[in-house]
């Protein structure tokens, strides 16, 4: 098992004309994702690599190919919109890439999700993959992971990438990677994903990368010393950040002297975490984690 | 991107918020001309700049008399004004805003942002106007009142009550305040506002509603729909550098120390950072050049980097994913070699094609010291410091 997508995941990619879009989609497609279809409008009736069928609405290509995830490369103007097009459609899972959504935007689409059965996942994030079920959604580099039993989740894209190759190098596979993204408005939330991995039988550890800003990763460790019962590491970029600056993710920021790496780091520790003082240690602080736990790592 | 208070104070104007007369000036004949102009008993000359804590670093100053006016623009005109928010150098002053004097019974605090918590524009209303409203959001909490805007439906006048009840506000102040913030919310969401901010607030003797300062910023990600406020921005106010790195679709922001850091993706390069701190070295910036690390990119990074005087060393830290560490590893050489660079060199390559990468920094001819892991990259980009 894993969490989210697995081998029965069956992929729509919205924006699958676009040039981020149709690159990512073909190297999904090569790990081995299956994808069943994708959307743009007024190209519906085409083939994407003269293969998956293209529509011009989600509604049409999930009736017509049973499609049970999507992923979305529309640029940032619309982005919201093909959001709530793939909820209003019923869409389960929405994994949105696109980085650069204004944030009006992404409150209206946030509320539209509201009562809906979907869960979005970013926007402006890597996605989400599952080695042992070959599904990989988004932009990460499949061949740095390995089937296995750590979850990884977090804001930052390279960091997840840094996560899972020191994972993989010290033999230890994923279950799943998840992206949740760095902007201020996103679907999911560190706790959503750490439910999902505590509840998952093949998960034995998880390790969690936040970064500064907001207080996601305060509220995590929160609910983590309340409710987690597995190992987890975990790791917060932007110990050296000035205030009052955006660190290229639109969520990265102190602000009115709130969001500091050291609270994170504080909180994190006191709920149990083992952290990682700097990111060339994250798969060592993990198996420390195991270790305490009594687990083999 | 932010604007000045003058400015933001336009945009109320336009959405019907309340504001006091004012005038922009550049010179202290004109501020002496617009305080006769205003015609009040006072006037106040209000440095412009894109900082906060102008009051209490002295660029606010009240003016008996249009000559004092003259005399006080004269002296905040072109100095170098330091607040909390400037850092140690100070802005300089460019622009006066002179605004006509009220009769002033209160002020209070209230601004509007993004509540990440709960994914809603919030407004924040306290008592405690004309203060640090972070010491108070410190220190009394339960000080702040907070509405939480559905955006389904927008801002509720019942909000502005019970906002304005909360305040200890009465009679014609009530509606006077719901009127405000109703038309404030506007203005917010119809220029994609990252932060709407009046502090102070203030209710007048005559029981009506003003905001006496102004302080907008607004979503980057949401400029592109917004040229009226593009226009308003003043590159005088911004870094050079990171105004430059703009151009270049590169995230850029300049730091104090003298390891210059280039790095793909905003988390790893903020852990760069963190690591060149955790080893006892300074970082002399941020800088994120994207997933797609193209020759072009990086030498525009490294042009970056050492326009910076501070910069002794480059520490480059690339995690190669769609992108192989390969073809990163010549857009490094040849940027290197385009830029001619003098100082010492410490690259950190990882991912796909990782030993290729590696072959081809080694025999570029140029001296680049390569590391195996991000600390060990840091520890030899200090130790480049002091050889």
């Amino acid at each position: 098992m894993s969490i989210l997508v697995n081998a029965e995941t069956r992929l729509l990619v919205q924006g699958i004309t676009g040039s981020a879009g149709s690159f990512h989609a073909k190297q999904c497609m090569e790990y081995g994702t299956n994808l069943v279809a994708g959307v743009t409008p007024g190209k519906g009736g085409q083939l994407f690599e003269g293969k998956v069928p293209i529509f011009d609405t989600v509604e049409q290509a999930m009736k017509a190919t049973g499609a049970n995830a999507s992923v979305v490369f529309v640029p940032p103007p619309f982005a919201a919109d093909s959001i709530m097009e793939a909820a209003e459609a019923k869409m389960p899972l929405v994994i949105t890439i696109t980085e650069g959504i204004p944030v009006n935007d992404m409150v209206k689409a946030k509320r539209y999700l509201q009562g809906t059965g979907t869960r979005l996942i970013g926007p402006n994030c890597p996605g989400v993959i599952t080695p042992g079920g070959k599904c990989k959604i988004g932009i990460m580099p499949g061949h740095i992971h390995k089937p296995g039993r750590i979850g990884v989740v977090s804001r930052s894209g390279t960091l997840t990438y840094e996560a899972v190759f020191q994972l993989t190098s010290l033999g230890l596979g994923q279950s799943t990677a998840v992206g949740i993204g760095g902007d201020p408005v996103n679907g999911t939330n560190f706790i959503d994903v750490l439910k999902l991995f505590n509840d998952d039988p093949e998960t034995d550890a998880v390790i969690m990368i936040g970064e500064i800003g907001g207080s996601a990763e305060e509220e995590a460790a929160a609910w983590v010393q309340a409710n987690f019962k597995k190992p987890i590491a975990g790791f917060i970029a932007g110990a050296s950040a000035p205030p009052g600056k955006r660190m290229g993710h639109a969520g990265a920021i102190i602000a009115g002297g709130k969001g500091t790496a050291a609270e994170k780091v504080k909180a994190m520790s006191a709920a149990g975490y083992v952290m990682a003082a700097s990111p060339s240690e994250l798969g060592t602080t993990l198996q420390e984690a195991m270790k305490r736990k009594g687990m083999k790592a | 991107m932010k604007i000045h208070e003058y400015q933001g104070k336009q945009i109320f104007k336009k959405y019907g918020v309340p504001v006091p007369r004012g005038i922009v000036v550049r010179s202290a004949d004109d501020a002496e001309k617009a305080a006769k102009e205003l015609g009040t008993k006072v006037t106040v000359v209000k440095a412009q700049i894109h900082a906060g804590g102008r009051g209490k670093g002295g660029g606010v100053k009240l003016a008996k008399s249009p000559a004092e006016a003259r005399t006080i623009a004269s002296q905040i005109l072109g100095m170098m004004l330091k607040t909390v928010q400037t850092g140690p150098e100070g802005q300089k002053v460019q622009t006066l805003y002179i605004e006509e004097g009220l009769d002033i019974d209160k002020e209070f605090y209230l601004g509007v942002t993004l509540d990440r918590a709960t994914s809603r524009i919030t407004f924040m209303a306290s008592t405690e106007g004309g203060v640090e409203i972070e010491e108070v959001a410190e220190k009394h909490p339960e000080k702040i009142l907070r509405e939480a805007v559905d955006p389904a439906v927008g801002f509720q006048p019942f909000q502005g009550r019970k906002l304005a009840y909360g305040l200890g506000l009465s009679g014609d102040s009530v509606n006077a305040f719901v009127k405000f913030c109703t038309a404030l919310y506007r203005a917010y969401m119809e220029t994609d506002a990252a932060l709407a901010e009046i502090n102070p607030l203030v209710r007048l003797k005559d029981g009506s509603i003003l905001a006496l300062d102004s302080k907008m910023t607004f979503d980057d990600n949401a400029l592109y729909r917004q040229k009226e406020v593009v226009e308003m921005r003043d590159i005088a106010e911004e870094d050079e550098r990171e105004a430059k790195a703009k151009e270049f679709d590169l995230a850029y922001i300049a730091l104090s120390g003298n390891i210059g850091c280039m790095v793909n993706g905003a988390g790893l390069a903020m852990a760069t950072m963190d690591t060149i701190k955790l080893v006892g070295g300074e970082p002399a910036n941020f800088l994120d050049v994207g997933g797609g690390a193209t020759k072009e990119k990086v030498t525009a990074a490294f042009k970056l980097i050492l326009a910076d005087p501070a910069v002794k060393a480059v520490l480059v830290n690339i995690f190669g994913g769609i992108m192989k560490c390969d073809v990163i590893a010549e857009g490094i050489v040849a940027a290197a070699k385009e830029v001619q660079l003098k100082i010492p060199l410490v690259v950190r390559l990882e991912g796909t094609n990782v030993e290729l990468g590696k072959k081809i920094l080694a025999n570029s001819g140029l001296k680049i010291t390569p590391a195996d892991n991000l600390r060990q990259a840091a520890e030899k980009a200090v130790a480049a410091l002091k050889s």
